[in-house]
């Protein structure tokens, strides 16, 4: 679960201010919402990226708004998906593993995702839809309570990110985990959310 | 067709005579030095005691600068590129200082700091009393002098290195658990290894082409102080012009084959990667 409570988010000359959010737990919902209204921001605000100057934030009843983005339990896809270079697809799916000092094998997170024959590749070296995998692999390892997603297939063509979508079904259907997701595909919203939101000048619909 | 092959051809034959050009000058700066030197006078040079001093204190100097450069250059580098901090406009121009600077007031610069009564106390006195360092005209001071200089441009490449790498693979590093020195440890740093790389050679060949703040700082004493680029001045200023030349092919030699180290490690880094 997520609850967002009257925060306010200031960067620069960029305000947004007052938004209340709350999503269910194992709830799926799409944010939608035209360039620059501040749907990235509010994804940064859980993750812990962006201080919040007003407001509360709280995940399945813990207040994490002054917590550090380690601490927070969330699972981040950026739109640029942002896959370690230096690293194996096996080092990014065993990464926040390692860091937690519990190393288990990824095996088997990789084979449901379809990228088991891709585990000693770089990441440099994949497809587009590879690397979705690779970051969607990533930020489930560690089991997160949520699961934030920024637009993360908008560079796909229609055929992987029907692939993606198809995914992002048993996903959800496996962890049962919260799920956040950025788009500008109303289809995209339409197929894979159980609610659409809109935020359109500061307010949250 | 015809038209756009012709104006390929003609841009292809611009750029090879213009880099072509330099080229061609540093070719013959290195032809004439050769020409000009006396033959075998190279070996006979290698054989004294005292060049030999010199290249071993020059090779042994630059790397310890180098070092030393990398070492600041690599948190100086990342602070400027990912942190907005009150006065960083300040630091930002204060390390580039002995970019712009003449090397030789780096040099003076620094002994006036090492010999300026502050409380009555002068740091050379207070290292030399309490550590037991003596710092200038000795080898410390050879090091400093070259460290002054070069640190500014190993902080320069380090920062565009850090300004290249993407911070949001930090930032989801943090998500993942990582506390921020973790994410810089295992995320950003191994991105910068080449930038490193490029960092520490650029420092190095700085080191060995220092001269000016060398001279005052450390002197140009014979088996104590004396790296190659002061040798060549020792030889000029006593009017050896033929053993000035050919030291500085003594130089010229030492650094293609530490540059060419270098460019290997930096080529077996990319294969790995």
């Amino acid at each position: 679960m997520i609850e967002l409570r009257d925060i306010t988010i200031q960067s620069g000359a960029f305000r947004l201010a007052n938004v209340s959010l709350t999503l269910a737990k194992g709830e799926y919902a799409a944010l939608m919402g035209k360039t620059g209204q501040g749907k990235t921001t509010i994804i940064e605000a859980i993750c812990g990226l962006r201080t919040v100057t007003q407001g509360t934030i709280t995940i399945d009843g813990q207040d994490v708004t002054l917590l550090p983005p380690a601490q927070r339990g969330v699972g981040y896809v950026p739109q640029d998906l942002a896959l370690f270079p230096t690293m194996t697809v096996r080092g990014n799916l065993a990464f926040a593993l390692r860091i937690r000092r519990k190393p288990r094998a990824v095996d088997e997170l990789a084979g449901w995702l379809g990228i088991a024959p891709l585990l000693d590749r770089k990441v440099t070296m994949l497809s587009g839809g590879e690397a979705q995998r690779t970051a969607l692999g990533r930020a489930l390892s560690f089991e997160p309570k949520v699961l934030l997603l920024d637009e993360p297939f908008s560079a796909l063509d229609d055929e992987t990110r029907s692939e993606m979508h198809r995914l992002m079904r048993e996903v959800r259907q496996r962890t049962g985990v919260t799920v956040l997701h950025i788009t500008h595909n109303r289809s995209e919203a339409t197929a894979l959310a159980d609610r659409v939101i809109t935020l359109e000048g500061g307010l949250v619909h | 067709m015809f038209s756009g092959c012709f104006k390929d051809k003609a841009f292809h034959t611009l750029l090879a005579l213009l880099g072509g050009s330099y080229v061609l000058l540093v070719v013959l700066l290195l032809v004439a030095d050769v020409a000009y030197a006396p033959a075998g006078r190279m070996g006979e040079l290698m054989a004294k005691p005292e060049i030999r001093f010199a290249v071993q204190l020059t090779l042994f100097s630059c790397t310890v600068a180098a070092v030393l450069s990398l070492l600041v250059a690599v948190p100086l580098g990342y602070v400027l590129s990912r942190h907005r901090f009150p006065l960083r406009w300040l630091v930002d121009a204060l390390v580039e200082i002995p970019v712009v600077l003449p090397p030789l007031v780096v040099g003076l610069s620094l002994l006036i700091l090492f010999h300026l009564p502050i409380n009555g106390v002068r740091l050379e006195d207070w290292l030399r009393e309490h550590l037991g360092w003596q710092i200038t005209y000795a080898v410390p001071a050879v090091i400093l002098a070259q460290f002054a200089v070069a640190g500014a441009f190993a902080v320069r490449t380090m920062r565009v290195t850090f300004d290249q790498i993407n911070p949001r693979a930090e930032q989801v590093a943090l998500t993942l658990g990582c506390s921020q020195a973790q994410a810089f440890w295992h995320v950003t740093l191994p991105q910068a290894r080449r930038g490193m790389l490029a960092a520490f050679t650029i420092a190095w060949a700085r080191s060995l082409g220092e001269f000016g703040p060398i001279l005052v700082f450390a002197g140009a004493t014979r088996m104590r102080t004396e790296v190659l680029s002061t040798t060549v001045f020792l030889e000029l200023s006593t009017g050896n012009l033929e053993n000035a030349v050919s030291v500085s092919l003594v130089m010229v030699v030492v650094a293609l084959l530490v540059l060419l180290v270098l460019r290997w490690l930096g080529v077996e880094q990319r294969v790995k990667n």
